[in-house]
């Protein structure tokens, strides 16, 4: 079995089978990770781009490694060391690489559907590494690998996610995903950071927080974008953090054996408490090391097939 | 398409006579048999590397690890061939440094599956020898390689396939030499 598409932009294109193809295919990257020697020359000779216009430690770096460990070359490109400070357009600069031939462009922007305006003239598999409040599929599917570590099925699973859900990506992923995964999910946050329109979605929809808490399974927490935030969202900081912030007595309310996830950067003490975000259920870190197997996974499902000089 | 079976070359017996020939020559060339550990590939080279681990406990009760090796990542066709293989886990869990490999595959043709094998034992480590068992030998290698040891040596056409049966995973022991049922014409 094979991802239909040749570019990953996000998780609504996907079947529910192909992104159990990429989970199961993580599974298999995950070990190279803890090995003494973590490469395989599974995609030698292949250049993959990193582009990203917007602020990135993790995801940037988690592609980086997994390229790398896929005995790719990777070339890393952040909006100060490219053209755009000299006023290229985005697809001038899009074209400037593509003549350099590489086989894969990762992509993040601050533009909503970027991701997919590059398919329109690019010869290269595309990977959206994030595109304004669009998408974020790789966020997504890392998470759905983590959860699938430890609770095993997805069918039923009480999946909460609060936060700033209006400009989150991570998010609007998250929520395709776990629905087509068949999870039940809630989505908590203030009316202002979640407007009624996300019932579209067809997910509960919850304001308060120890209510949607009640026999949770899975917490998933999002960081309060504060450099979205052109208005004002929420009275203050504090009363966001009183009301919506995940503590230890929150905790306790939710399931027995529930795990806490967070995509990162964290904010201590504000979205989470900082011993809930230390303590045994949180698995932020395993995130961040399941990302490079995701990623792994991703990049060999698109780049090693054989229709990577096809254009289309 | 249905492959045309053209001849049953081995049965139940035969497999189990030529395991217990096979691991008498491994504990023959093997003294110190503590140092040694099989490596089976994917997929019935793990049930022929039990069998072979079983044998040598029966013989000699020496327990010998046993792990499994998946070449996908280590192919030299990657990027050629039509559908995309699929990945699966490599699961070795012990460390080859310094040991006596037994890599363990059903089939012998070209050779490239053992170059992508010994690739990827490289990279986990450096083994002190690495030695190879085949149940057969269907010639056409393409590569300069050889097995220690070898079940059955199996003269065939390219055109024909050699198809092993364990009973772990096919419910009976048996090899069969098929060919596509199209080409005859």
């Amino acid at each position: 079995m094979e991802l239909k598409s040749k570019h990953l932009l996000g998780i609504e294109s996907l079947e529910p089978s192909e992104i159990r193809l990429i989970l199961q295919t993580a599974d298999s990257f995950l070990e190279i990770s803890t090995r003494e020697i973590k490469k395989v020359p599974t995609l030698r000779g292949k250049t993959i781009i990193n582009l990203f216009y917007e602020a990135s430690t993790r995801t940037r770096s988690s592609f980086e490694l997994a390229g790398r460990r896929l005995s790719a070359d990777i070339l890393n490109f952040s909006k100060q060391t490219s053209a755009v400070v000299k006023g290229e357009t985005l697809r001038d600069t899009i074209l400037t690489l593509e003549a350099m031939r590489p086989d894969a462009i990762i992509i993040r922007h601050g533009s909503s559907g970027s991701a997919y305006y590059l398919t329109t003239f690019c010869r290269s598999h595309v990977i959206n590494a994030g595109d304004g409040l669009h998408e974020h599929p790789t966020q997504a599917l890392l998470d759905a690998y983590t959860i699938k570590q430890e609770k095993k099925s997805f069918k039923d699973l009480k999946v909460v996610l609060c936060g700033d859900i209006l400009h989150s990506r991570v998010a609007r992923s998250n929520i395709h995903c776990l629905k087509k995964l068949g999870a039940d999910l809630t989505l908590c946050g203030p009316p202002t950071l979640l407007p009624p329109a996300f019932g579209a979605f067809d997910v509960k929809i919850q304001h308060d927080f120890d209510k949607a808490l009640e026999g949770a399974d899975v917490i998933m927490m999002l960081r309060i974008q504060l450099e979205r935030m052109q208005k004002s969202f929420f009275p203050s900081i504090r009363e966001y953090s009183r009301l919506y912030g995940l503590t230890a007595e929150r905790v306790a309310r939710a399931a027995k054996g529930a795990v806490v996830m967070h995509p990162g950067p964290i904010n201590r003490g504000l979205e989470i408490a900082p011993d809930v975000a230390d303590s045994a259920q949180s698995l932020i870190l395993r995130q961040v090391e399941n990302g490079v197997a995701i990623r792994m996974a991703v990049l060999y499902l698109l780049l090693g097939g054989k229709d990577s000089e096809n254009v289309g | 398409m249905d492959d045309k079976i053209k001849a049953k070359v081995m049965d139940n017996n035969k497999i189990r006579r030529s395991l217990h020939r096979m691991t008498t020559e491994i504990i023959e060339r093997n003294r110190n048999l503590k140092n040694l550990a099989i490596v089976g590939i994917r997929t019935r080279g793990i049930y022929i590397g039990k069998r072979i681990a079983q044998l040598i406990k029966e013989f000699e009760r020496v327990e010998v690890p046993v792990g499994v090796m998946d070449i996908t990542l280590y192919r030299d066709d990657i990027g050629e061939i039509e559908s995309q293989p699929e990945v699966q886990k490599t699961e070795i869990e012990f460390s080859i440094n310094k040991k006596d490999v037994l890599l363990v595959d059903d089939v012998l043709f070209t050779g490239r599956t053992i170059r992508a094998a010994m690739d990827s034992l490289f990279d986990l480590g450096r083994p002190q020898t690495i030695q190879l068992l085949v149940l057969i030998d269907r010639g056409h290698r393409e590569l300069p390689l050889r097995a220690d040891y070898v079940g059955k040596f199996l003269p065939t056409s390219r055109r024909e396939t050699v198809q092993v049966r364990l009973k772990e995973i096919d419910d009976t022991d048996e090899v069969l030499i098929t060919e596509p049922a199209d080409l005859k014409k």
